[in-house]
């Protein structure tokens, strides 16, 4: 039924921190790797060592170059994957009942065996979060690793989705968003987390951590120049109080 | 958007199609034996050939049945249910025309109906995606059934309808280019509220995900039909509108009625390019294109 639930129980989503991640793609490739040999259809390749390569991918790494009004530009590394919308307009628009939001747990999962494969679901979304295979011709979409998180043969630090178990800079964060005492919630509490496209009414349950203010050179954060310690000159001597024959050395020296 | 022959196809000759229907139900023209035959045949080629061409972009048309059952919160299963409903029903009262002498006025009107309605669920379709500014208005809805309802009452030899129906499908069309052409500017979206990073300044893509292309660009950031677009705009507008126009308000004769729906559809089909090549997904943003 592709009627979305009134509610969902528990929010589960990620907290992704832009101020953190390095853009190092580590996240795509775990993401690739663990869905594209366990749940549903493989995320095919075209042409994967020829001249135009393309391929399925449930989780892509932009990267934004952002000019304030003065001062230096700084470059953002975006990480983006499906939101797990609450209004999810990818859901309502399927005509086969293949595209399902869990009421548990608030997951959007496509039922694989009835996509019809329209790309309808993949044109509602304005996050670009869904993507038809080219060699299944079935819409492919994150599941938020289902079937780790849920995983009872795996260790419990692995019950993680893989692109948050496998970032190296602790960028990505998983949990409960409905739950406001937990540790997703308070860090978007915290860090001001964000909706992206809010004007789009998806309500997206994963949020987004804006960068921090950056420093900047012609703004010192400490005490400015003039009350900074003083500092020897480079080429003052290092050792003042010489002995032996390098302190007579030292001394004869001077008196020349 | 990408503009899939299929989809083009599939929207001009079914729009048609369906429009014809919509005059057949109505009894205009009140035809009856191998006259209705020939009509009926006509309409249920351009709706049922435009149908089977849309079944040709589906990943797994043998699945096609399942799209059937999501009619209360689908509009592409709701035009699927409204499409089948529309062609039994009219099969039915073209049956009673073509063999029985006996038109069914309440059948007829029923079929009508539900040709009107597979038109417009097929419009809504595209109007109900907030993602694609340039179709997210009522303006679709209007303009793809007056552009129906003109074709239908062409081919139907409803000389004075298809004369102010083809007006009215005028000037929707230009209202909608014209709306469209600012539609994504004043939607409210644009890189910054796609990346949420508008508060620190100005957003540009630096590096894409991938060196390659993949499905999204290829299926929503076509940007090949723009180049020409206001060249094609006044082929199409010429051809579907001011021709046919022009045509049928010449002394009748067939051939000039035949030449009068050929230059429409293919106007038709130029407009229809020009629908999905030109409209914007947001999608684009994230790539730095629209």
């Amino acid at each position: 039924m592709t009627s979305l639930p009134e509610t969902s129980g528990r929010k589960l989503g990620l907290v992704i921190d832009l101020d953190t991640c390095v853009g190092c793609h580590a996240c795509v490739i775990a993401c690739k790797g663990w869905n594209t040999e366990n749940y549903g259809a493989p995320l095919s390749d075209q042409d994967p060592y020829g001249a135009a390569p393309s391929g399925t991918f449930l989780n892509r790494v932009h990267s934004y170059e952002v000019q304030p009004e003065d001062g230096t530009a700084q470059l953002v590394h975006f990480p983006k994957s499906c939101l797990h919308c609450e209004d999810a307009p990818c859901v309502t628009v399927c005509p086969t009942g293949a595209s399902y939001k869990r009421v548990e747990d608030g997951i959007v999962l496509v039922n694989e065996t009835d996509c019809i494969g329209c790309g309808l679901c993949a044109w509602a979304c304005p996050y670009g979060a869904r993507e038809m295979d080219a060699a299944e011709g079935v819409m492919k979409k994150c599941t938020l690793c289902v079937d780790r998180i849920y995983n009872e043969n795996l260790a419990q630090e692995d019950r993680d989705p893989a692109c948050v178990r496998s970032c190296p800079a602790g960028a990505r964060h998983f949990g409960d968003l409905g739950d406001p005492d937990s540790a997703v919630s308070r860090l978007v509490e915290a860090r001001g987390g964000i909706d992206l496209m809010p004007e789009q009414g998806t309500k997206p349950v994963n949020q987004y951590l804006p960068p921090r203010p950056r420093d900047r050179l012609d703004q010192r954060p400490d005490h400015g120049p003039d009350q900074r310690p003083e500092r020897p000159a480079p080429d003052a001597p290092v050792a003042l109080d010489a002995k032996g024959f390098l302190g007579w050395l030292d001394r004869t020296l001077d008196k020349i | 958007m990408h503009p899939a022959p299929s989809v083009i196809v599939f929207t001009t000759l079914s729009g048609l199609g369906f429009g014809v229907l919509i005059w057949l139900g109505l009894g205009l023209p009140a035809v009856t034996g191998w006259t209705a035959f020939a009509f009926f045949a006509i309409a249920y080629g351009l709706a049922v050939g435009g149908l089977m061409a849309s079944t040709l972009h589906l990943g797994h048309p043998e699945r096609a049945w399942k799209a059937f059952s999501q009619w209360r919160s689908s509009w592409l299963s709701r035009e699927g249910v409204c499409a089948v409903a529309a062609l039994i029903v009219m099969a039915a009262y073209g049956a009673g025309l073509v063999f029985f002498d006996t038109r069914l006025a309440a059948l007829g009107w029923l079929g009508a109906a539900l040709s009107l309605a597979t038109v417009v669920t097929t419009a809504m379709i595209y109007a109900q995606l907030k993602t694609v500014p340039r179709w997210n208005t009522p303006l679709t809805p209007a303009l793809l059934l007056a552009i129906s309802l003109a074709g239908g009452a062409l081919l139907a030899g409803q000389v004075g309808a298809a004369t102010g129906l083809l007006a009215i499908a005028g000037v929707l069309q230009i209202l909608w280019w014209v709306r469209g052409d600012r539609a994504l500017a004043t939607s409210g979206t644009d890189m910054a509220t796609a990346t949420g990073l508008g508060g620190i300044g100005t957003v540009r893509a630096f590096e894409p995900p991938h060196t390659g292309t993949n499905y999204l660009l290829r299926e929503m950031v076509h940007q090949v039909g723009r180049k020409h677009a206001l060249k094609l705009r006044i082929i199409a507008f010429a051809l579907g509108y001011a021709v046919p126009v022009a045509l049928i308000l010449l002394p009748f004769s067939h051939a000039l009625g035949a030449l009068a729906v050929l230059s429409h559809l293919a106007g038709i089909a130029i407009s229809r390019w020009l629908f999905f090549a030109e409209a914007e997904h947001v999608v684009g943003l994230y790539y730095g294109k629209r």
